[in-house]
Formats: C-alpha cells, sequence, structure tokens
C-alpha cells in the first residue's frame, strides 16, 4: 500500500502541474517518464482515468513517439546517433562495436545485468562532429569503435 | 512600458570599462568537445594570473568579459575561443592552452599561431581571414557566435525588438504582411511557401482567437540549423513571433521544439521567461494593445510532426497524424481556431526584414528565392559546421570554397573524391558532379528532383553506396510513418525490403522497376509530406546512379565496396605479420604466426572494418 501511494502521488503532483488538462498529455507522459525512466502500465491507466479520456488514447500516444517507452532501462542509456551524417562516417562500425563489448545479441538492447542499454536514434543535430553518441546527458564527437570501447572501459570502472 | 533604449544604455555603460571579450563558443558541437571546461579553466586561470575577468556585465565590472555563445558554425574545428575586438578566432582549444591565451592574447595582445586556422600553411586570425567564414554571408546566424544567447539584455543592446516594437507600435497588421509579401521570403522549413501569402491567409480569417506556432521539430537527419539558431539566437525567434502574432492577430503561441535539443528547450526556455519579464512578451506589449503569450513545448520524436497539421495534434495531445488539406491550418488550426506555422529560421529572419525593409531583402538572392539560406554541411568535407549563403550559391562554391573539399576515408582532401551530395534530407534528393554548379534556389533544386528542404547537405565522397543511402533513408522513413495512408505504411515498407534484397544481392532486374513503380505509386497516393517526398532518394539515385543498381543486381557487385553481403576482406602480400588486426579484430577472424602473412576466415568475419582501419601497411583490401 505503501509503496503504491508514493508511486501514483507522484503522477497526482504531475497532474496537478498540468491541471488535470488533456492536452497536456504529451508533457504529463514526459514528466512521467522522467521521474521513473519509462511509463508504467498501471501508471498509464491512471493517468487515463484521472484525465477522463481512454486508457486506448493514453497508450495510443505513448507507442506512437519514439521518446516515450513501455519498458525499463539500463543505468546508462548510450544513444548511438544514426543520421546522414553519422551513417556515411560508419556509425555501424560504432554499434557493431559496442553491441559486442557488452555482448549483446542481434535483437537485444540491455545488458543482462541492466546497466547498459544501446539505443540507435536517428539524429542528435551534432552532425559536425560526426560520428556521434550520447552517454545519459553526455555528448561524445568524432567516435571511432576503439575509442568507443574505450570509454565503456572507464565506465564500468 | 517597456523602454529599449534605456536598457541600452545601460548595458553600454556597464560594459565602459570593458576592454576585451572572450567568448567561448557552447553550441552543441563545441559543449561535446569540452568547452563548458575551457570556460570555467578561464575564470580559474585568470584568478590565478590575476587579470580581471568577468562573467556578467555589471556596472563598475573592469578588465575583460568572459561569455559563452551559442554556435559559431565551424563545428568540426571546436572547442572554439572568440577574442575580441581583435577578432581573433582560435581553433580546438583545451583547457591546457587557458593559460597561453590570457597571457599572451589578453595581456599582451600578441597572436598564437598554432591555435589559429591554418590555410595551407598560412595563419589565419580570425573569421575575416578564415575561407569556411569569408565566403559565407552571415545574416541570420550572425548574432549566433557572438552574443551571449541567455541575457535579454545584451540582444537589446545590439539593436534587439526594435522590429518588434516597430511592427506593434507602429504599423498595422496589413503593412506587416504587405511588406513580408514584398520582401517575397519563402518559408525556410522545406516546400518554400512564401511567408506573406501564408500570413494574410490567417489575417483574413475572422475568429475570437488565432494562434501562432514556431516549428522547432527539426528532425531531418543531416540537419542542424534550427538547434544551432534556437541555442543561438532564442530572442530572434521570439521577436519574430511577436511580429506574426500582430500581423496575423494570434494572441497565443506556441514554440515545438525537438525533445532530442537538451540544450535548445532549455536556452527557449529561458528566453521565453526573460521576454515575458520585461513585458515583451504578455499583455500590451509595446502599449500597442496588442497581447501576445508564448509557450514552449518539447516534442516527442516523431518525425511527421515537422508536418504542420500532424503538429498540431500533438500539441492537442494527440497521435500526430495529419489530416487531408483543406481546410488548412490559417482557415482552421489548433483547437480548430486559425493558426500559422512557421519554421525557426523563417522566423529569425522576420526582425530583419521589417528593420531594413523589402528591398534589402531581395537584393540577396535570386529572381524567385530571396535572402540567404542556413545549412548544414556534413559528411566527407574538409570543415564541416554551418553556414550561411545566398540563395543562388552554387554546391561547387559551397563545397569546395567554403569547407574545403571532399576527403577520402583517411580525412585527406585530393581531387576526384566527389561522388554526391545528398540535400532536403529524406524528402530531397541526390545530386552528382553534373550538378555542382546549379544554382542552389527554391525552384531550381525541384526541377532536378530535389529540394531545398531544410537545409540539410551531406556530402559524400566514392566511399559511399548509393543504393544503401537510398535504403538508408526508406528505413528512416518507413521508421518514421505514422501509418495512416496504405502506400505510405505499406509502400515505403515494401521498398524497403526491394532495396535490401538489391544490397544482398538478392534481386534481379525486375526488382529495380518494380521499385520505381512503387516509388512513384508511393509519391502520388500519400496524404501528407512525409509519404509524398519518401520516395525521393529512391528516385533520385535510380536516376543519376543507375549503374549502380545494375551492378549490384546483374553482377552481384556492390561498387562501392559498401554492401557486407556482397564483398569479402582479404590481407594481401603487403602484410608483415605485425599481429595488430588479430589483436583488434573483435570476431577473432584473423589468425596467423607473428611476421607471418595473416589470414581471415570468412565465415567468421563481421565486415566491421576495424581490421582495415587498424592496419598500418595497407595490407587489407576489399573484394
Amino acid at each position: 500500500m505503501d509503496s503504491n501511494y508514493s508511486k501514483f502521488k507522484t503522477v497526482c503532483r504531475i497532474l496537478k502541474e498540468n491541471s488535470f488538462d488533456k492536452s497536456k498529455l504529451i508533457p504529463i507522459l514526459q514528466a512521467v517518464q522522467e521521474e521513473y525512466k519509462y511509463l508504467p502500465k498501471e501508471i498509464l491507466v491512471f493517468i487515463a482515468l484521472s484525465l477522463n479520456t481512454s486508457p486506448a488514447g493514453v497508450y495510443g500516444v505513448a507507442t506512437f513517439f519514439s521518446h516515450f517507452t513501455l519498458k525499463h532501462k539500463g543505468r546508462h542509456i548510450i544513444k548511438i546517433c544514426d543520421g546522414i551524417a553519422c551513417h556515411v562516417k560508419k556509425s555501424n562500425s560504432l554499434i557493431n562495436a559496442l553491441k559486442n563489448k557488452l555482448g549483446l545479441k542481434e535483437a537485444e538492447y540491455s545488458t543482462k545485468d541492466v546497466f547498459f542499454t544501446i539505443e540507435t536514434v536517428s539524429c542528435l543535430g551534432a552532425c559536425g562532429l560526426a560520428p556521434v553518441f550520447l552517454i545519459d546527458e553526455d555528448i561524445y564527437g568524432q567516435m571511432t569503435p576503439d575509442k568507443a570501447v574505450e570509454l565503456i572501459d572507464k565506465i564500468m570502472e | 512600458m517597456i523602454d529599449l533604449d534605456n536598457i541600452t544604455r545601460s548595458v553600454k555603460k556597464a560594459g565602459e570599462n570593458i576592454t576585451k571579450r572572450i567568448v567561448v563558443c557552447a553550441g552543441t558541437g563545441c559543449v561535446a568537445g569540452g568547452s563548458i571546461k575551457v570556460f570555467e579553466s578561464f575564470i580559474i586561470v585568470a584568478k590565478e594570473l590575476g587579470i580581471s575577468v568577468c562573467v556578467e556585465l555589471k556596472g563598475g565590472n573592469i578588465g575583460t568579459l568572459l561569455s559563452k555563445s551559442g554556435c559559431q558554425g565551424f563545428c568540426q574545428k571546436g572547442p572554439l575561443v572568440n577574442i575580441l575586438p581583435a577578432e581573433i578566432l582560435y581553433i580546438n582549444v583545451k583547457v591546457d592552452d587557458v593559460k597561453e591565451i590570457l597571457e599572451k592574447s589578453i595581456k599582451n595582445n600578441s597572436l598564437i599561431d598554432r591555435l589559429c586556422y591554418s590555410d595551407n600553411g598560412k595563419v589565419c586570425k580570425g573569421q575575416n581571414e578564415i575561407p569556411f567564414y569569408k565566403k559565407q554571408h552571415r545574416v541570420v546566424i550572425k548574432q549566433c557566435g557572438v552574443m551571449d544567447p541567455e541575457n535579454i539584455e545584451e540582444y537589446i543592446s545590439i539593436g534587439g525588438y526594435r522590429a518588434a516594437e516597430k511592427a506593434c507600435a507602429e504599423m498595422t497588421d496589413k503593412e506587416i504582411c504587405d511588406v513580408v509579401l514584398a520582401a517575397g521570403l519563402r518559408g525556410r522549413g522545406g516546400g518554400g511557401f512564401p511567408v506573406g501569402k501564408k500570413w494574410n491567409l490567417a489575417r483574413n480569417q475572422t475568429a475570437s482567437k488565432k494562434y501562432i506556432i514556431c516549428n522547432g521539430d527539426e528532425g531531418d537527419p543531416g540537419a542542424f540549423m534550427d538547434r544551432s539558431v534556437m541555442e543561438g539566437n532564442p530572442h530572434g525567434i521570439i521577436e519574430g513571433l511577436v511580429i506574426a502574432a500582430k500581423a496575423t492577430g494570434a494572441d497565443e503561441g506556441y514554440v515545438y521544439v525537438r525533445t532530442e535539443y537538451a540544450l535548445a528547450v532549455k536556452r527557449m526556455k529561458k528566453a521565453v521567461k526573460d521576454a515575458s519579464d520585461i513585458k515583451v512578451l504578455g499583455k500590451n506589449i509595446f502599449g500597442s494593445g496588442h497581447n501576445f503569450t508564448l509557450h514552449v513545448m518539447e516534442g516527442a520524436g516523431a518525425f511527421v510532426c515537422g508536418e504542420e497539421i500532424a503538429l498540431i495534434a500533438s500539441v492537442e495531445g494527440k497521435r500526430g497524424m495529419p489530416l487531408p488539406k483543406p481546410p488548412f491550418p490559417a482557415q482552421s488550426g489548433l483547437w480548430g481556431k486559425p493558426t500559422t506555422i512557421n519554421n525557426v529560421e523563417t522566423l529569425a529572419t522576420i526582425p530583419m526584414i521589417i528593420n531594413y525593409g523589402a528591398d534589402v531583402f531581395r537584393e540577396t538572392g535570386t529572381v524567385s528565392s530571396h535572402g540567404t539560406k542556413t545549412f548544414a554541411l556534413t559528411g566527407h568535407v574538409l570543415n564541416t559546421g554551418l553556414i550561411e549563403v545566398p540563395l543562388g550559391s552554387t554546391l561547387r562554391q559551397i563545397i569546395f570554397d567554403i569547407s574545403g573539399g571532399v576527403t577520402d576515408g583517411k580525412g585527406s582532401v585530393k581531387d576526384g573524391n566527389f561522388k554526391a551530395v545528398q540535400i532536403g534530407g529524406p524528402s530531397g534528393g541526390c545530386l552528382t558532379e553534373e550538378h555542382l554548379d546549379l544554382s542552389l534556389d527554391f525552384d531550381s533544386l525541384k526541377k532536378v528532383g530535389a529540394m531545398v528542404g531544410s537545409g540539410g547537405l551531406v556530402v559524400m565522397n566514392k566511399s559511399i553506396c548509393m543504393v544503401n543511402i537510398a535504403k538508408f533513408f526508406m528505413q528512416f522513413t518507413q521508421n518514421e510513418s505514422c501509418g495512416k495512408c496504405v502506400l505510405c505504411r505499406e509502400g515505403i515498407k515494401q521498398m524497403l525490403l526491394m532495396l535490401s534484397d538489391i544490397t544482398e544481392g538478392k534481386a534481379d532486374e525486375d526488382t529495380i522497376s518494380l521499385l520505381e513503380e512503387l516509388a512513384r505509386a508511393v509519391q502520388i497516393g500519400s496524404l501528407c509530406g512525409l509519404g509524398k517526398t519518401a520516395p525521393n532518394p529512391v528516385l533520385s539515385t535510380l536516376k543519376y546512379f543507375r549503374n549502380e543498381y545494375d551492378a549490384h543486381v546483374k553482377e552481384k557487385r556492390c561498387p562501392a565496396g559498401e554492401c557486407k553481403s556482397l564483398i569479402n576482406y582479404e590481407i594481401t602480400d603487403k602484410c608483415i605479420g605485425c599481429t595488430v588486426c588479430a589483436v583488434k579484430c573483435p570476431a577473432k577472424a584473423i589468425s596467423g604466426e607473428r611476421r607471418q602473412k595473416h589470414k581471415i576466415a570468412i565465415v567468421k568475419c563481421v565486415k566491421c572494418d576495424i581490421c582495415i582501419k587498424s592496419c598500418k601497411f595497407n595490407a587489407i583490401e576489399i573484394v
């Protein structure tokens, strides 16, 4: 009961800050994701009921936009840019090198200990420094597979 | 009421005893290179050396002012440090260089040659001498990289919000629309629709409430102009919005910023707050009776939200899906009210037109496309970055004069490296050598199957496979299609599968003709701009690089040596057995004794290129 209460307390605060306004669904989901790092299912239903709208509608928005995730992500999120500029500068080899390093198979994106999650994103807008990737909030430019692997080693320490 | 002259006077007075200024670039590129650490180190080291450095323009401050700026454009050479008024530009500045800069350039006014850009051995002191800057025509992004984007007073002190004051207090809505129409400004976000016409459409609507939206949802891979303007000159955009709101009769507006652009979101939010605090936004702006409130909304990652109606849907809290037009947003947009949507760069251009008039604006550009355009120059060129040139400039000027030429895999410039340039992102097309002298404007590009789009320019050298590039864009549009129209949803997916087959050597000649047919169908049958333009990269590569498609299907060969299924790696006799490749190979596919020629086990090889890059003897080749 207690943990449930604290779970919904945060959502209630966020809903209140957005004055229970249906049209502010996207900012609401953003704030929720900021808190929980993902969008838990029961919270989505709670939001739908609070905004007097259908859970399907909320789920529809949450799955439409790529920024939202319904799965729990790793402690460190590595966003590898695969925009055109990074792509022509071989961002693929970065993805391969990092997946290799973290022992991730084809369709796996998070390490078993959920320490790292790898994502490819369509463009980070730092094309001048291609290829780039983001680890949490820090951006690293003009990367090579070697440098990327070194960086992961450093974080693992 | 706000008094702009008074603020200007007080800023000037506060700066009376400031003799020099150090501007550290804090655009995304330079921040990635560590410019914030450089900035902080200036404060610490100056203290140690006893040099008077302040970070805020306040009365009584003397000596040197240290400030951050938005993107200065020369991203590849970052972190950049600009020293004013001497106009020295230092590149690749590291924390270790700070002491030397303070001692030599601030204390003794001397130049540190090793930190300057060198043009074939000639030391270039600053922007006036560096070819990258010298050949540009910076108007919209002129202030990015000079002023502090987080300081509204500085923006005012260099003439900011004067156009907004003039538009609100002295001009009627019709007069504003007329000036913009006379200037011939065309929307900088993609299609190039005349801005004056759009505003007039909204202005003529009779409604109790109207909206204006700034579209900062720049989702094009390879484009970062909007990001740079939002980070470097947020008040320029707000000023454009105030004018647009007055012209169209809107009293509420949104700046819709891409969520991936954290710094742009932060700076736009601060700018809106500061502008509201000094009453440039809010009620009765400049005593004109005109009200305008502005909100900043973060997008949530959907390329299709660059499309007007999809964007409106997402502001309303719905999935970003387009609807058939008409009604146009100018007639019925956000919550059914007349809504004007303009791109970031378009809005940032407006104050200039109001300040200097339509004729001055028309002086640059071509007969049908006036003014300047910013381009994000990326890919295989010597100097990547943000540039601004008059519309009508040629690709040759941009690629060879401004950016210094096309590079090969190891980063050096040689003649004959150029293969193609992709312009306008997923909605644009690929152009070849024969288009290098084509005038870059809205109409001439459309004629050759490309478009200015948002202004991404990706230069590619001979190592790039054009089929692969077409596939890359199809992958992107397939991911981003909202799924509403069958042709866009299913058609693009099938196109992607066909392209995959071609790159994997599983296709025949019929695949190409089927691909072409489908591409035309998607172009005709899709509802919004995303689907209508998605086939452009395929059609333009089919047009200009047909021989590459043929090589893939007829000879099962990738001429550029890029498609993994059609290539293999081989170690040649140049190998001296240094073992570096074997150590670096992530798949453990390379074996061999020390000082003996090594071998690659093709079954194990993941074709990651690491061996080729690590070999100092160029002994590994793609066959």
